[in-house]
């Protein structure tokens, strides 16, 4: 017996490299969500008729959904990890309120309201983080009393009365554009910035994705067959080269929010993927047992999480409020369910452990386009809210089923 | 014996990998309690869902005849329906509902939807008072003791009309006077004519209240013995559980022994939730470098409470006791601390607590040092990929890359993703907790290799497990284990399964 157990790592095959369609499918829920999205714009280009994909409406877009896709980056964070947070829209009504009562009431500069906004941001946060991670009452329900503690709160040092006039540096947050008079007026054609960071994003996207590639191959990890690889990328370049183009040919170009949401994207993702802070969410949301065992402080975690989801949504806040130089009492409803929505249909899963930035993000887009497509076709909102939810129900059908599948394989 | 109301016949059942059942054959005669005895892992709780229709027809091979004529179970209310019912070692009762409810859950007393609430606390208070418990009927389950829900669990099989009752474990969670009602009450039922099979490791209590034993081991029938004339030993009885060829079946090993690495002094643990109730009762072990120690207990001895206790105190309440690494005393009350003292723990139940499953081998190999990995809190992922390959090499990992899920590797692999983990850790002491449980031989003996590997290289060793054979094949020394306490050291020298098992029995003075 002891002489017979032979090392079979001898005879182990190579990494299997999978071709054209099992790679597909093997990837079924990622790409499908991309391709969902592309499918619901082309639809909408084709109803409205063109008016989707016109220069301004995509500008609009964009700036419209800030808020939701900024909070879906938090949101996917706290669902991976196996949490919920549904006050989000109300910390971000409260936070706009209280950056009004600084500015308007208390004289502060508007960057020192947005900063002092930010860390009202954190400390709500920090409150929430508190019950959920050290007294251990489930997330759904001290955000479920967030909600309707913040709104309350909002309702009550805006003493249920607006606040408007925002200075103008504020309102750039939500509703500015990019050096808009950088170019004299004759040279401008397109708008150079937009152009100029377009071109800088294609470029530095390609070189981080072949410096992946080529380490993964030099580590006999990648499993993605070269023309898919190549296809894709080229892919990806084209739709941002495309929503430059578009961008630059608008009334007045890159959008400020774009550029916020776009750094926090990429910050978010590589926190996601390579800090051990965002290793230890997936790990907590993947078996928190099994990662309590391996020495991971789940319950910093938890905290860290909510503090995270506060700055954003107070950010968020900063941004709604500016672009509608308003704050209000009401603002803000609903936001959470959206952001929810976002992370959900992009692939996250309910039961922790799973989903990306990316992917909440896709997730938001799609809600977005599908607003603003069904708006611009005159369609009711009471129409648009069946067909939301309808969307919502489907996506995450549709990986239950994918994931059902995928067990029965095994067996 | 009259007749036989049970003959189970050439029942085989497996399981991906792992034959749980071998042409196993269990006669039981009408109206006797019959034991049902073997090691942790022989089979016996197999066997019973077996019979229960847990597993349902079709899914084992062989036949199971009750009262003469062959039955084919789907499932439990099945075999409810004539007569079986099993009583689990965990309790199903819910806490929340009275103990009528309790009772007559899923078998409510009813007329059209709505439930008769006098009938069914009349009915129940009847039933309790059959199982010797003068209780409310309308408390909640979750207010009164184990033993009394133990009795509760009884009453609710009496309410099914039970013909053969199966009581699993019966006793393992219960103090001697609970005990000694429960066996009372199984003789009361004997003598109203309920078969009752009784699934026990307290030989005393078999030979005191069975008519027969039948002795499973590694999933076969071994024998059955009439225990009526007396003459049936303990002895007689453990050797037909532990006695098996144990040739070769451990890698060759010469043990360098170095300097005491941990030393564990008086440590007491209560249960995490009934702080009154001590799990660990003031043990006292060591463990030296290059040492391979065993602990040797029976279920709900306490073992992995006490593994558990010593890691960060990932374990238990109201913790006593002092912890001494290389002589020096040390406090770990967090599993963080523990593994900064340079101590692993690889759980027994590897996909609960092991392992990420959702996610990729190299990312559970890191799981537990991730900081040896990153760098201002940046994680080197190529690094990380190296490293795991290494792993995946030197622990014999089959998977095509280190990219593979782990919740889709065979057990012995999943093991070795755990010990993987574990190693990168770089721990001094290495705590594993049942680490062949669930694989198949080729796979064990590539673990006790690694075991090997690891005290040659200086680490000190505990292992716990229930298979005898297995720690005198790989230990140097073997702590035994009962209710929670240490009851002897023995030198492998003077290691027997029979020995062994007899500490492992021994009761409270």
């Amino acid at each position: 017996m002891a002489t017979t157990v032979k090392d079979p790592a001898v005879t182990a095959p190579p990494p299997p490299v999978k071709h054209g369609l099992a790679f597909l499918t093997s990837r079924l829920r990622q790409i499908g969500i991309f391709v969902a999205l592309i499918v619901i714009v082309a639809l909408f280009q084709v109803l409205t008729g063109g008016a989707l994909l016109m220069p301004d409406n995509v500008s609009n877009i964009i700036v419209q959904n800030s808020y939701i896709l900024l909070l879906a980056i938090g949101m996917v964070m706290i669902i991976v990890a196996g949490h919920i947070d549904l006050s989000v829209g109300s910390v971000a009504a409260f936070v706009g309120a209280m950056s009004g009562i600084m500015i308007q009431d208390w004289g502060f500069t508007w960057w020192v309201a947005f900063i002092a906004s930010l860390v009202i941001g954190g400390i709500v946060g920090a409150w929430q983080g508190f019950w959920v991670a050290y007294v251990g009452i489930p997330a759904f329900i001290v955000t479920l009393a967030g909600m309707l503690v913040f709104r309350g709160l909002t309702q009550i040092v805006l003493e249920n009365q607006r606040i408007t006039g925002f200075p103008e540096e504020y309102r750039q947050l939500g509703g500015g554009f990019l050096f808009p008079g950088l170019f004299p007026p004759e040279t401008n054609l397109l708008d150079w910035t937009t152009v100029v960071l377009g071109v800088v994003a294609v470029v530095l996207l390609v070189a981080s994705q072949l410096r992946g590639r080529a380490t993964r191959a030099r580590l006999k990890l990648e499993d993605e067959p070269a023309a898919w690889f190549f296809t894709k990328l080229a892919f990806i370049a084209a739709i941002i080269l495309g929503l430059t183009y578009l961008l630059a040919g608008s009334r007045s170009g890159t959008p400020i929010v774009l550029v916020v949401l776009g750094i926090l994207i990429v910050a978010y993702s590589l926190v996601m993927s390579n800090s051990v802070f965002g290793r230890h969410i997936y790990a907590r949301g993947g078996n928190l047992q099994a990662a309590q065992l391996s020495g991971v402080n789940t319950k910093r975690i938890d905290f860290m999480l909510f503090v995270n989801m506060g700055v954003l949504a107070a950010l968020a806040g900063l941004i709604f409020t500016g672009r509608l130089n308003s704050a209000g009492p009401g603002a803000g409803n609903l936001f959470e369910l959206d952001a929810i929505a976002a992370a959900f249909i992009g692939g996250a899963a309910v039961t922790g452990g799973v989903g990306t930035v990316i992917g909440a993000i896709t997730g938001g887009l799609i809600m977005g386009v599908l607003n603003n497509g069904m708006s611009l076709l005159g369609v009711g909102i009471d129409v648009q809210q069946f067909i939301k939810g309808m969307v919502l129900l489907l996506a995450v059908g549709f990986d239950v089923f994918n994931k059902r599948r995928a067990s029965n394989a095994l067996k | 014996m009259a007749e036989n109301i049970l003959r189970m016949r050439r029942i085989t059942k497996t399981f991906p990998g792992v034959k749980a059942l071998q042409d196993v054959n269990l006669d039981v005669a009408r109206g006797e309690v019959h034991a049902i005895c073997g090691e942790n892992g022989a089979g016996k709780s197999t066997l019973m869902k077996v019979l229960s229709g847990v597993y349902p027809h079709g899914t084992y091979d062989g036949d199971i005849e009750l009262e003469g004529s062959v039955v084919e179970f789907k499932d439990i209310r099945d075999s409810e329906r004539d007569g079986i019912v099993i009583i689990h070692q965990e309790l199903a009762l819910s806490p929340f509902l009275s103990v009528a409810e309790n009772i007559f859950l899923g078998n409510e007393r009813e007329k059209r939807g709505f439930i008769n609430w006098n009938e069914t606390n009349v009915e129940a208070a009847k039933l309790l008072r059959r199982v010797g418990l003068d209780l409310n009927p309308v408390v909640r389950a979750g207010d009164i003791g184990v033993g009394k829900q133990q009795l509760v669990e009884i009453a609710k099989a009496l309410s099914k009309n039970v013909k053969l009752l199966i009581l699993d474990e019966p006793t393992a969670a219960l103090n001697d006077e609970d005990s000694a009602h429960l066996l009372g009450l199984v003789k009361g039922l004997r003598d109203e004519g309920i078969t009752c099979i009784i699934i026990s490791h307290k030989l005393n209590e078999i030979r005191a209240i069975a008519d027969s034993v039948t002795i499973l081991r590694d999933g076969r029938t071994i024998e059955t013995l009439s225990l009526h004339d007396g003459s049936v030993t303990e002895e007689r009885i453990i050797k037909g559980m532990v006695g098996r060829d144990m040739e070769s079946r451990y890698p060759d090993r010469t043990p360098v022994i170095g300097e005491e690495v941990l030393r564990v002094e008086d440590w007491t643990v209560h249960h995490p939730q009934e702080g009154s109730r001590v799990v660990v009762d003031s043990a006292n072990l060591s463990v030296r470098a290059g040492e391979v120690v065993g602990i040797a207990g029976l279920m709900g001895a306490g073992r992995t409470e006490l593994a558990m206790s010593i890691f960060g105190r990932s374990y238990g309440s109201r913790i006593t006791g002092t912890l001494y690494k290389n002589g020096t005393p040390i406090t770990a009350r967090s599993v963080g601390e523990a593994i900064r003292h340079g101590i692993a723990y690889a759980t027994e139940d590897r996909k609960r607590y092991g392992l990420n499953l959702i996610d990729d081998i190299k990312r559970n190999v890191s799981g537990a040092a991730l900081g040896k990995l990153a760098k201002r809190g940046w994680v080197d992922s190529g690094r990380e990929a190296v490293v795991a390959g290494e792993y995946r090499r030197s622990m014999n990992i089959k998977a095509p890359t280190v990219t593979a899920i782990t919740g889709k590797l065979s057990g012995g692999n999943q093991q070795k993703v755990v010990l993987s983990k574990w190693m990168f850790s770089d721990p001094d002491v290495l705590i594993l907790d049942e680490p062949t449980r669930g694989i198949d031989v080729g796979a064990k003996y590539e673990i006790y290799t690694i075991i090997n590997r690891l005290a040659a290289e200086g680490k000190a060793v505990i292992v716990i497990s229930s298979e005898l054979p297995e720690l005198l094949g790989i230990c140097d020394r073997i702590y035994t284990l009962a209710e929670g306490r240490i009851t002897a050291e023995v030198p492998i020298g003077q290691a027997t399964p029979e020995l062994l098992m007899q500490y492992m029995t021994k009761e409270k003075d």
